[in-house]
């Protein structure tokens, strides 16, 4: 079981206090009237998936319910650092293994 | 004479404290403190079970839990009958009740010891090849015969009736292991301040001291100094100590799973004591002190009841004062095995020889047995073996080749050298490093935050153990340099030498039965066999022969089986690989981990505030979710059939009182609320008036149907609203989703209001009638309070949200009222409903009454591929909008694509044929297979008050196929339909003013 910082709660959780919630940084297009099927694929169903840093969203749904951002390293499964919905996405380079 | 074989002069154990026990129900005394095993042999029982595959007699061959063939049937009373206990880890108590497993009839004369003779048919592989052809012959000759061989032991057939309990905890220091590394670690921890959990899988703390009598730590011999160092430990505040636990899983960060055992050793356990209990603890730093398990040589016949380890015979002898013989052999290529022999002679029991495959072995313990005038045969290998159900003789020729000599003893003790217990180091996902000088797989580079000390670090000296494992401990409390500890520890005993793979006799043409994995059979030979079968890593090999694969998980065996894979091929060992050590590293019991989670625990179960009226009324109670609903209200002499189709016609004739508590419900307040609710549903919601509701769809971001129901707005900037029973949880998380992260904008708070508010529909053209006497301060007229709206007010002198809406077709209400008054208010509506003559409906009378007006049900006439285009509801989307979620999923080319499957009604030609839900659809059910499916029916009824059945079906381009004949394919032949509207009932939909 991962032990997970909640950034808004300041505080390390156990895993199952929080729950995956896929991708982070994959913005909601605000022209969905006019995206052309291509852009629509990329925003929805195109994920990067990579093995080592990912960038991904949590919820703290069984402690203060907020939405935030994770970067976790897939081949270690160590999280790197949490942080805010809306705060940019970290420059990690050279972080992973 | 009571325990022969028992030692007045040895081990630690209180001879005037005997203990009863049975095994195979004969009668039998050992000493408290004693294991089944250590008990068993203090009797000269040595033969205690039947091997896997060919039934051999097997005995003991360790003392501890890396046994792989002493399993036994623990039974305490008919429900508690535990398989597979390993006798050196049980614990005798008065009246234990063991059983010997995989015998028949009896254990020392058993038919399936043919298996033995035959077992040219049991060769690796055998169940790849042997179990393949005829065909038929797998019902009723291979897989009985299988299934009956397959698995040792018997599993209760009876429900556990003990308790397991769980517990979470936090440590600065985890210490696995209390030999004298742990113990060590531990004490240097706790001395810096540390919060220790120290834990040990043994009755009591001292790991390999327990034997090694040379050993000599802070003055004390090793075994008293343990016993000082646990007894201080014990009694501080910052240490838990926990024995009888086994580390058996380490996970992500740095948190191991234990097993505690509670009350295995214990006469009469109290019914409310658990068990065992599980430790999720979680550890700033672990520090490994697993120590180190003995291999047995690989030699012809290797396997006879008698052949144990050395390390076993000295652990039997030093703690529990038992001689696992009167004249006994040793076979080793190491230095420690030695020491058993020094140890067996001075408690005076004659030793028959000393087989050593080294050419020159040194050493004080080689000068030892040769001035005790022990014969050490150096440079020798004991090449076979004799005796039925115990080992009588062995074989032994000089290793250069020569004469072979039989040499008489009633034990042989084996050491091929020590294997260090990497296995939780290796769970941490530490990589291994292959030491080719000492032939072992060591810790490498540790990932997470632990340190592994002592023998499983590899260490063989026990002042720099002591040394390493109080500087391990000392570090991971956070202590400075300066204040290190040191403790004088030194032993006289040597853990050098050993060997890896078949010895002599047992080398490429050999035939005979040298065994690797004691537990699944699996020989030298075998292993041999799978290589020239064409098997290159060793977890192929692993596979085809199955070493390794038993529930000892080839703790003796593995590094054997590695090292005859890697000679074949002619690789070096760490080429051919090592398997992966997977939790648990002891087979921990369901109980343990399932904990409190079972049986009224295993998941809550949420009941209305009518649900005791319910049950007190009749009512047959269906599960939805967690949910208990009121299915439907027989009366004295109805079955199903009668009590709904009683229910659909009083309802449409008069009224019906349901309970709709279990409807998901969610506040959504704020000056945003209605630009949030034009974003979450299709429908638009800015120009719909206070006091007003609106049927709402919601949509995936992909264009297909969510949830729906029904939405009141009560104010401009608050929405009452409701979703389907099982979705109101991930309703709200959609949407929280959505507000958090791409609307944070929007000013509105999002309250789940499912528990606060009791719901009592109220169906039928009675039903206004039956709750007017009740209402304060709401005008019920058509006028005033119109079809789809809601008003707030009082009911029986409550509060109430009183909303107008049917799922039925007829005039209806609901009834929102504080869950505390849902009961009281029930009880007033079902008092005036008697009246009118109205009744209480259940769950299959709602739906049937909804499937009569074509209304659908999210998850049953969907499926997560269906938009509100296919389901009929193209009007519910807001032409006008610019956005919501799922609007340009919609317009995805397959989602607009001619063809789709679509929602419409079937009516069978015969109209008392009721369809299977499920059922597929075809256009004609005598085309060739594969007939094309066009669909498939997702609700079918009798419908009471069309008197005929009815069905909604998905079916491909269904829209355009009103009035088509198709056909429901079934087992008895077609079933004829006509393709309908989805409305049954009151097309027009007048009945819900009427
Ligand atoms: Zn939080």
């Amino acid at each position: 079981m991962l032990l997970i910082h909640c950034p808004y709660c300041e505080e390390g959780r156990p895993e199952l206090e929080f729950r995956h919630a896929g991708e982070a940084h994959i913005a909601r297009p605000e022209n969905m009237a006019e995206l052309s099927d291509e852009d629509f694929e990329r925003f929805f169903f195109i994920r990067s998936n990579p093995k080592g840093i990912v960038y991904e969203r949590w919820r703290h749904i069984h402690g203060c319910a907020r939405f935030f951002n994770a970067a976790r390293d897939t081949v270690s499964d160590r999280f790197l650092t949490t942080y805010k919905a809306g705060e940019p996405k970290p420059d990690l380079d050279g972080e992973g293994k | 004479m009571a325990q022969p074989f028992r030692i007045a002069t040895a081990g630690r154990l209180g001879k005037a404290d005997p203990v009863r026990f049975t095994f195979d129900g004969k009668s039998f005394e050992g000493l408290h403190g004693d294991t089944l095993a250590s008990a068993l042999l203090a009797n000269g029982v040595h033969l205690v079970g039947r091997s896997f595959k060919y039934h051999r007699p097997r005995g003991m061959v360790s003392a501890g839990a890396e046994e792989p063939n002493a399993l036994v049937g623990v039974h305490r009373d008919a429900a508690r009958r535990a398989p597979n206990v390993r006798a050196t880890v049980q614990e005798i108590h008065e009246g234990l009740n063991a059983v010997s497993q995989n015998r028949w009839p009896s254990l020392s004369f058993d038919v399936g010891a043919l298996n033995d003779l035959a077992s040219p048919f049991f060769s690796a592989g055998f169940y790849y090849k042997t179990f393949m052809w005829p065909k038929a012959a797998w019902e009723r000759v291979y897989e009985p015969f299988i299934r009956r061989a397959a698995g040792l032991g018997e599993a209760p057939d009876r429900p556990d009736p003990d308790c397991y309990a769980n517990r979470f905890a936090h440590c600065d220091v985890l210490v696995i292991g209390g030999g004298a590394a742990g113990l060590s670690a531990a004490l240097a921890a706790a001395n810096a301040g540390a919060r220790v959990i120290l834990a040990d899988e043994q009755a009591e703390t001292g790991g390999a001291l327990r034997y090694e009598t040379g050993a000599m730590i802070d003055g004390m011999p090793g075994w008293n100094w343990a016993q000082a160092v646990t007894a201080d430990l014990a009694a501080r505040d910052n240490v838990r100590l926990l024995t009888r636990t086994t580390g058996f899983g380490y996970y992500a960060q740095n948190m191991v799973g234990l097993v505690e055992r509670l009350t295995d050793h214990l006469v009469s356990p109290a019914t409310d004591q658990p068990r065992e209990r599980l430790w999720q603890v979680r550890a700033k730093r672990v520090v490994l002190a697993t120590g180190a398990i003995e291999r047995h040589m690989v030699f012809p016949d290797n396997d006879r009841p008698g052949i144990m380890l050395a390390s076993a015979a000295r652990t039997y002898l030093n703690h529990f004062g038992v001689t696992v013989g009167r004249n006994v052999a040793i076979y080793t290529a190491g230095d420690s095995a030695w020491q058993a022999a020094l140890d067996l002679k001075r408690s005076g029991v004659s030793i028959a020889a000393i087989v050593d495959c080294r050419p020159d072995p040194q050493g004080p313990h080689v000068e030892e047995a040769r001035r005790l005038g022990i014969e050490c045969l150096t440079g020798h290998a004991v090449t076979g073996t004799g005796g039925r159900l115990r080992v009588s003789s062995i074989k032994v020729r000089p290793v250069s080749g020569g004469a072979e000599r039989t040499i008489a003893c009633d034990a042989l003790l084996t050491s091929s050298g020590w294997t260090p217990a990497v296995h939780l180091f290796s769970q941490s996902r530490g990589k291994l490093a292959f030491d080719a000088e000492t032939q072992r797989f060591l810790p490498g580079n540790a990932v997470q935050e632990l340190v592994s000390v002592g023998a499983c670090a590899g260490n063989i000296d026990l002042g720099e153990t002591v040394a390493e494992a109080l500087k391990a401990g000392h570090e991971a409390a956070g202590g400075v340099a300066r204040k290190l500890p040191k403790l004088a520890a030194d032993s006289t005993e040597r853990w050098s030498g050993g060997m890896l793979g078949a010895g002599e006799g047992a080398g490429a043409e050999s035939t005979a039965k040298a065994f690797v994995d004691f537990q699944n059979d699996v020989t030298a030979k075998d292993i041999r066999q799978a290589v020239r079968e064409g098997m290159r890593s060793i977890e192929h090999v692993k596979r085809f022969t199955t070493t390794g694969m038993a529930t000892d998980q080839g703790k003796t065996s593995n590094m054997h089986g590695l090292a005859i894979a890697a000679e074949m091929l002619d690789r070096p060992i760490p080429e051919v690989g090592l398997t992966t050590f997977r939790a648990p590293y002891t087979p921990v019991t369901f109980g343990a981990l399932v904990g409190h989670g079972k049986g009224r625990l295993f998941e809550p179960v949420r009941r209305t505030p009518m649900h005791d009226w319910a049950e007190a009324h009749g009512a047959v109670f269906e599960d939805v979710g967690q949910w208990k609903r009121a299915w439907y209200f027989p009366q004295a002499g109805e079955d199903m059939h009668a009590a709904v189709a009683r229910e659909c016609r009083t309802v449409r004739q008069s009224a019906g009182i349901f309970d709709a508590t279990t409807l998901g419900k969610i506040e959504v307040v704020g000056p945003d609320a209605a630009r949030f609710m034009e974003l979450m549903y299709t429908n638009p919601w800015q120009k719909l008036g206070v006091g007003r509701c609106r049927y709402g769809v919601m949509l995936r971001e992909d264009g297909f149907i969510y949830d729906d129901g029904v939405v009141g707005r009560l104010a401009e900037d608050r929405f009452h609203v409701t979703t389907t029973t099982g979705g109101a949880p991930r309703v709200l998380n959609h949407m929280e989703d959505y507000l958090q992260t791409e609307f944070p904008d929007l000013k509105v708070y999002l309250t789940s209001t499912s528990e606060q508010w009791a719901v009592i529909a109220v169906q039928g053209p009675k039903s206004r009638d039956i709750i007017a006497p009740l209402v304060e301060g709401i005008d019920l007229s058509d006028d005033a309070m119109p079809h789809m709206s809601v008003r707030e007010g009082m009911i029986c002198g409550v509060p109430t949200r009183l909303f107008r809406m049917s799922f039925t077709g007829e005039r209806g209400f609901e009834i929102n009222v504080p869950a505390d008054y849902g009961r009281a208010v029930w009880e007033a509506v079902w008092a005036e409903g008697e009246k009118h003559g109205a009744c209480a409906y259940g769950t299959e009378t709602m739906h049937v009454l909804r499937a009569e007006k074509g209304f659908i049900i999210v998850g049953q006439e969907t499926d997560g591929t269906v938009t509100p285009h296919d389901a009929g509801l193209s009007w519910a989307i807001g032409k006008k909008k610019t956005d919501f979620v799922g609007m340009r999923g919609l317009a995805r080319p397959d989602l607009v694509a001619p063809g789709r499957k679509q929602l419409v009604g079937l009516r069978t030609r015969d109209p008392k044929t009721v369809l299977e839900e499920g059922a597929q659809i075809v256009a004609d059910p005598d085309a060739p297979v594969p007939v094309p499916m066009l669909g498939h029916v997702t609700s079918s009824y009798w419908s009471e008050n069309c008197g005929h059945s009815i069905a909604l079906a998905l079916v491909a381009g269904g829209h355009e196929r009103m009035g088509e004949t198709l056909y429901v394919p079934m087992p008895e032949g077609a079933i004829t339909v006509e393709v309908t509207s989805t409305v049954f009932f009151d097309e027009k939909g007048a009945r819900t003013n009427g």
